[in-house]
């Protein structure tokens, strides 16, 4: 099985053009689990008698009106593109792991006939009842989010079916699929990977408004509420993070060693800090002796199994995998550490927010913790190459075989960066039209009205 | 009832719900490329926007329910319709995308020249949806899909039976957009709009109708089994479909616009079901029955305690949101707030 597979048309542009509007997907994804619980937090204040907290409510439901549409339709996009792209997996697998997506459907259901009340509600239902209708969105973002990671959990780790000596699935219980043992641990990274993603970009919105000398209520608690709760995230996220990870040296051992650049199996296993594998040699890293089977296995002397021990076909790309694995670690702790120097500055009285420099620092870390949802998912699909259903099914057999996908895929491309530029400019111009009053942005379908009036 | 036939079932409830709810705000789109320049149109964009905003994305969830209940329930034949009509589902997939990115960017763009880029994006899509969607119907329903997939990437859809199931579509889209937009303006109070709207609908849904009985002469030969099913088990479905097209015109005719929204309803639901039913018993019609394309039988079971739990939680605030909108309770039409500032009320 050495020898060179023969790929199909269908396998490379397929693997860009999924990464693409996976990776694009995801950032709205994020905004869809975590951006409800802050509205609601400002909205319930707003009601409360704070009328800063109001305006910031409404300016931020319509920021979640332009956010959640392409989040919607980038969404479909990958429902289309599973069976597009992957018809080997959905044919074969479709009735293994089509539950969780079912579920997942339900959710997003959810998320958008309450959006639509949300968005349609205002000064229309009576204030309660319009700021519950955050609630449901809330718990969609919950068990949707659970849902989509039980089916990526489940591709990690198989389960729910047998394969008969042919090949062929049988005895299928998607109930355990759908529940298998990775699914809470990867929707809790997730989750909080959501939380600290939304929390660390919209707090960077508001810090480099303070910069530019926007230093009022508004803006103040603009960059509060979403830190709080991106602080939150950050620190619980290397736990949840560690103990995800502990178990992989059991599930997916290939996995392991290209996260932890292993070229041989030793133990204990030292921390390889950064590094490339050059001609089958590890390099350019540093070293700290027995912490790499601590951090991945949980004790200081069991192995860490070594990339050697393989065959090549087995292994994912080492390079790519074990350097987003470690921007991933590395910008998750720094933003864990940053944030607990803040929150004990402001135990001792300090705000550190008052601070040129830390506003500069809170601008950098809303792109730094989009960088490391990326990474993670990029260190979590790569890593588990050549597999899309590890150990069962190879990637080139989900594959389709589709010659005009590369034409496909550059569509593709021009579409999302158009829906990117789209997307900031709105953006831009919304924030630049509340900045000079005008609160209710009326949408220009015609000319002014005493033009059309005259 | 097997458990195969009550997946198929639920899955046809969720096309027909895509096609009705859905296909209502697709339809906005020709309106809303029809209208006019910015001065003339802004009225009709206005009114379009203040329909359709609110309910689009929930709308457009019934075509995630339908897909994921196709690729869970029946994967093989999902996996088939994928490969082979792949170009069809990619244009409307494009203009999914299209249509929802340039509505949501137009509502809140910078300046009218903006707005009209947007907007000529989001009416032009709206409409290519819809067209490649019932495209990939026709495929499906003149047997061109083969049950293990990969058939003739442009010859699956591109004969008689696709071409007219797309533009059966766009005009049934339209055609119920009308009579909703009608009927929404009616109740806003524009009476000018009314009678714009009016008359093209009444002409879009006058020219629907005699497409789709037209379409049954091509259909004979290149659609036998579907020909077949519309002569028999389908024919009452096509009987009340045009008897509620024809009634819906009335009452547009005699301005009774609420009404006619009910009769719309019918005249587009039994069109589709006509479809549905007309191709019973296949799945992928003349390669594949319903009854061997199931999935694993607990994967089947667990889909209906997922449509189970859909019905209970889904549906009762779906509902509320269209009642809730359509009735406009807690307004008094298009713009509500916004039309304090006098913007779109031209």
């Amino acid at each position: 099985m050495v020898s060179v597979l023969a790929e199909p048309a269908g396998l490379l542009p397929a693997r860009e053009q999924m990464a693409l509007s996976l990776g694009w997907h995801i950032v709205l994804a994020a905004f869809g689990v975590a951006f409800p619980a802050f509205i609601f937090v400002v909205h319930r204040r707003g009601l409360g008698g704070d009328p800063v907290a109001l305006r910031l409510a409404r300016r931020w439901s319509k920021v979640a009106a332009v956010l959640f549409a392409i989040g919607a339709v980038s969404g479909t996009v990958l429902s289309f593109e599973m069976g597009l792209l992957w018809p080997g997996l959905m044919g074969r697998f479709g009735d293994v792991l089509g539950l969780p997506f079912a579920f997942e459907g339900l959710s997003f259901f959810t998320e958008a006939i309450f959006l639509g009340l949300y968005l349609y509600g205002w000064d229309r239902l009576p204030a309660r009842l319009h700021l519950w209708c955050l609630l449901p969105m809330m718990a969609a973002g919950v068990f949707g989010s659970y849902c989509v990671l039980a089916a990526n959990a489940w591709m990690n780790m198989p389960t729910g079916f047998t394969l008969t000596s042919s090949g062929k699935v049988t005895d299928v219980h998607p109930w355990q699929a759908m529940f298998n043992g990775r699914a809470f641990l990867q929707f809790a990274h997730m989750w909080l990977g959501a939380y600290m993603l939304v929390g660390f970009v919209v707090a960077a919105v508001y810090a480099a408004g303070r910069l530019r000398g926007r230093d009022d209520p508004h803006h103040r608690l603009g960059l509060a509420v979403p830190l709080r709760f991106a602080s939150v995230a950050a620190i619980l996220q290397p736990v949840v993070g560690h103990i995800l990870g502990m178990a992989l040296g059991d599930i997916q051992p290939s996995k392991l060693a290209a996260f932890e650049l292993a070229t041989t199996t030793e133990q204990p296993a030292p921390l390889r800090i950064g590094g490339l594998l050059i001609n089958g040699k590890a390099e350019g890293y540093l070293e700290i002796p027995k912490w790499g089977s601590f951090i991945a296995r949980g004790s200081f002397s069991k192995p860490v199994r070594g990339l050697d021990t393989f065959s090549p076909d087995e292994l994912p790309p080492i390079n790519t995998t074990h350097v987003a694995f470690q921007a991933m670690v590395g910008i998750g702790t720094l933003l864990a550490v940053a944030v607990v120097i803040y929150w004990l500055a402001r135990w001792r009285g300090r705000d550190l927010a008052d601070h040129r420099w830390a506003l500069r620092c809170l601008v950098l870390a809303g792109p730094l913790a989009v960088l490391a949802l990326e990474c993670g998912w990029v260190a979590t699909e790569v890593g588990r190459q050549p597999w899309t259903v590890f150990g069962i099914l190879r990637t080139v057999d989900a594959a389709g075989d589709n010659p005009g996908l590369w034409w496909v895929f550059s569509g593709v491309a021009v579409v999302y960066l158009g829906m990117t530029v789209g997307a900031w400019m709105v953006l831009r111009s919304m924030a630049r039209r509340w900045r000079a009053g005008e609160e209710e942005l009326p949408s220009p379908y015609g000319p002014a009205p005493e033009e059309v009036a005259r | 009832m097997t458990l195969e036939i009550a997946v198929a079932a639920a899955l046809f409830i969720g096309v027909l719900a895509y096609a009705l709810f859905g296909g209502a705000d697709f339809g906005s789109g020709f309106f809303d490329l029809t209208a006019g320049g910015a001065a003339r149109g802004a009225e009709m964009r206005s009114q379009i926007d203040h329909s359709i905003g609110p309910v689009w994305e929930a709308n457009h969830v019934w075509l995630i329910f339908c897909l994921v209940t196709w690729w869970t329930g029946f994967p093989a034949s999902f996996a088939a319709v994928m490969t082979t009509l792949f170009v069809p589902l990619v244009l409307a997939l494009a203009g999914i995308v299209l249509r929802g990115a340039a509505f949501a960017f137009r509502k809140y763009a910078a300046s009218i020249g903006q707005a009209r880029v947007y907007g000529a994006v989001f009416a032009g899509s709206s409409l290519i949806t819809p067209f490649f969607l019932g495209a990939v119907a026709g495929a499906i329903a003149s047997g061109r899909v083969p049950a293990e997939g990969y058939g003739d990437r442009w010859s699956s859809w591109l004969h008689a039976t696709s071409v007219f199931g797309g533009v059966i579509a766009v005009g049934t889209c339209a055609f119920l957009a009308g009579v909703f937009l009608c009927a929404d303006a009616e109740r806003a109070g524009h009476d000018r709009l009314v009678a714009s709207l009016r008359r093209r609908t009444l002409g879009v849904g006058a020219a629907t109708g005699l497409v789709v009985f037209v379409a049954l002469v091509p259909i004979q030969h290149d659609a036998p089994t579907l020909a077949h099913g519309l002569e028999r088990q389908a024919a009452p479905l096509i009987v009340v479909s045009g008897v509620a097209g024809l009634l819906t015109l009335l009452l547009l005719w005699r301005r009774r616009f609420r009404v006619a929204r009910i009769s719309a309803l019918v005249a587009v639901a039994t069109v589709i079901s006509g479809w549905g039913v007309g191709q019973y018993p296949w799945l992928l019609v003349d390669e594949v029955r319903i009854a061997d394309a199931g999935g694993a039988d607990a994967t089947l079971v667990g889909l209906l305690v997922a449509v189970g739990c859909a019905a209970v939680v889904v549906l009762p605030p779906l509902v509320a949101l269209l009642w809730f909108t359509q009735s406009g309770a807690g307004t008094t039409g298009p713009g509500g707030p916004r039309r304090r500032t006098g913007a779109g009320a031209g």
